[in-house]
């Protein structure tokens, strides 16, 4: 309605640009921003002979570049994911984390990979994630009506016994460094992403976005609740399914790649809706640069803060987010 | 064309919430829905809207009602429910809008002039224009409902549905909502609205279908049809009926409720 409306996407699509040059350029080897474009524009064929050392573009080109884009692609998923979650649910406390998605993901990830499924992990994710949504589901109908804190209660349940079952699995099966590595995995780590991690998670979201960004004013309608929705024409259970299906798919990606990263989907939603309401054609893409951009600065401090040693990125993101949690509980706490 | 709905039977795991359900609604007026809670009024605006499976034939305008996708139902008919909220951060004019939802194209990202003027008159026919840019949730009860009507109102329907909308609105705000369902069915709507209050129910309405353990226990004009037996009957209460000299209509003056065992309800 106003400029600012109007200038806020364009505005945020840059900041997202300007925050991936960056967050290239930092890290323990020092690299200028134009560093960082002459090794882009030698992979995309513009420079035959690379202007920068091997050593300088191996850097950019394997190291930093896709996990900047992995960060982006993940943060921008579990944030999508968040605010159609507490769009469906009627439910401000709704995130992939807190409904124990993300735990049901992890189980489904390493359940596979022990089974020597390796390359299906993905798919083990997003059966766990989809397993740990219907069950959630159905204990708080079991409870009486999906009221917020009953949804998050049986959350915390889901999470406690999926968090039970991979550990119970890692500890039976993993040893010296893997063990290390699937706990640092678990906290939510974007460590070691690759190029095949970008893809996988660009790929998620291109499936998922058109279904998502398409029904947006659909979800609106759902302000009043079902009833309300449905006579405004919307066909209420398949819209909810499809949609929770997406978010399902969404986090159980997400989680393959970058673990169990907590929080996102609760924080980006809630501070974006603050800036520009509530109705969803406008909210949604909003969400999706935002939740990019916030997870690839919590990424970049997460690698860059305690240089040499890494953090994983959860821990941030929970430092960030549990307050927030606090605090829209007692926002909405009339309801909950 | 009125709203006929004959033999509607609705289940909801095995029993029977309505059974062989008929009535009409005659167009371009209000028609009461009453009866005691749990007799099945909300089931039989929920059926009406296709929210829920029920048999029956349910024909409006000529529609097959139960025959017409969601989208061409919801431009046919509005619900107003009992006392729907949200915690959404919607201004007024953002809640009229949703009833525009059904003529939306897909991918239509604001509100069309034609939209817009929709919107515009949903607001000043309800008296809300004054709030259009104010949180939602900032309003009195009886303002968020006039604001309910609004959104109905967009939806431009034939036949509007209220479940009980005057419930939690003081007498002001139930007297100014009744005369805009009167001014609305003046102008052409016809009217179904589920009332508590067999008072306002009297005055307001032209009609009168009385529910009682999910069949019609009474159909016909207020003044044909309400007597002592039928309040007895359905209500398990004496009253009396008096006549109010100034309208006409008759006044019930409610007496005292009978014990259980002395209340004779119709299966």
């Amino acid at each position: 309605m106003t400029i600012t409306h109007r200038l806020s996407l364009p505005a945020l699509a840059v900041l997202l640009i300007a925050s991936a040059i960056a967050a290239v350029t930092f890290g323990p080897a020092d690299i200028t921003p134009g560093e960082v474009w002459l090794a882009i524009a030698h992979h995309l064929g513009i420079f035959p002979e690379s202007p920068v050392s091997r050593l300088r573009d191996a850097i950019v080109w394997e190291l930093r570049l896709p996990r900047v884009l992995t960060a982006l692609g993940v943060g921008a998923g579990l944030a999508l994911s968040g605010a159609v979650m507490q769009a469906l649910t009627r439910n401000p406390l709704a995130d992939p984390y807190l409904l124990g998605l993300s735990s049901g993901a992890a189980l489904g990830a390493v359940l596979f990979l022990l089974l020597g499924l390796t390359l299906l992990m993905p798919l083990g994710a997003f059966f766990g994630s989809l397993g740990a949504l219907a069950l959630a589901l159905l204990i708080a109908q079991l409870l009486g009506g999906a009221t917020p804190s009953r949804a998050i209660l049986a959350g915390i349940s889901i999470a406690a016994l999926a968090s039970a079952a991979t550990s119970f699995l890692i500890f039976w099966s993993a040893t010296g460094d893997s063990y290390r590595e699937i706990l640092s995995w678990l906290m939510g780590s974007l460590s070691g992403s690759t190029w095949s991690d970008a893809g996988l998670v660009c790929l998620a979201l291109a499936a998922c976005l058109p279904i998502i960004l398409a029904n947006g004013r659909a979800l609106d309608a759902f302000a009043f609740g079902d009833t309300a929705a449905a006579s405004l024409g919307i066909d209420v259970p398949r819209l909810r399914w499809t949609l929770l299906g997406a978010t399902a798919l969404l986090t159980g990606i997400m989680v393959a790649i970058g673990g169990a990263i907590g929080f996102v989907g609760l924080v980006v939603p809630h501070a974006v809706r603050l800036a520009v309401g509530s109705a969803h054609r406008k909210l949604l893409p909003h969400v999706l640069l935002a939740g990019a951009i916030f997870m690839l600065w919590t990424d970049t401090a997460a690698r860059t803060l305690f240089d040499p040693r890494e953090l994983p990125v959860g821990i941030i993101t929970a430092l960030i987010g549990a307050p927030v949690f606090l605090a829209v509980l007692l926002r909405y706490r009339r309801i909950t | 064309m009125s709203l006929s709905v004959t033999a509607l039977s609705v289940e909801k795991s095995g029993t029977a919430i309505l059974s062989d359900v008929g009535f009409s609604a005659p167009p371009r007026r209000i028609t009461g829905l009453i009866g005691p809670n749990g007799a099945g009024k909300s089931t039989l605006l929920s059926a009406l809207l296709g929210l829920l499976p029920a048999n029956g034939h349910i024909a409006f305008e000529g529609y097959d009602l139960p025959r017409l996708n969601r989208r061409d139902r919801a431009r046919l008919l509005a619900l107003v429910e009992q006392s729907a909220a949200t915690e959404e951060r919607l201004s007024v004019r953002d809640v009229v809008a949703l009833g525009r939802i059904p003529y939306e194209a897909a991918w239509q990202s604001e509100p069309s002039p034609e939209d817009d003027t929709i919107i515009d008159k949903a607001l000043s026919d309800t008296g809300t224009t004054g709030f259009a840019s104010r949180r939602f949730t900032t309003l009195s009860g009886g303002e968020q409902q006039r604001v309910h009507v609004a959104r109905a109102l967009a939806q431009q329907p034939r036949l509007l549905l209220l479940d009980e909308p005057t419930s939690h609105l003081d007498i002001r705000a139930q007297l100014q909502l009744l005369a805009l369902l009167r001014q609305k069915a003046g102008a052409g709507m016809t009217i179904l609205v589920a009332l508590h209050d067999l008072n306002l129910a009297v005055r307001f309405c032209d009609h009168l279908v009385v529910l009682a353990n999910g069949r019609v226990a009474a159909q016909g004009s207020p003044a044909e049809i309400l007597t002592p037996e039928l309040l007895r009957s359905v209500y398990g209460v004496s009253a009396r009926l008096v006549s109010d000299t100034t309208n006409g209509r008759p006044l019930i003056v409610y007496d005292e409720a009978i014990a259980e065992g002395d209340a004779q309800i119709p299966d």
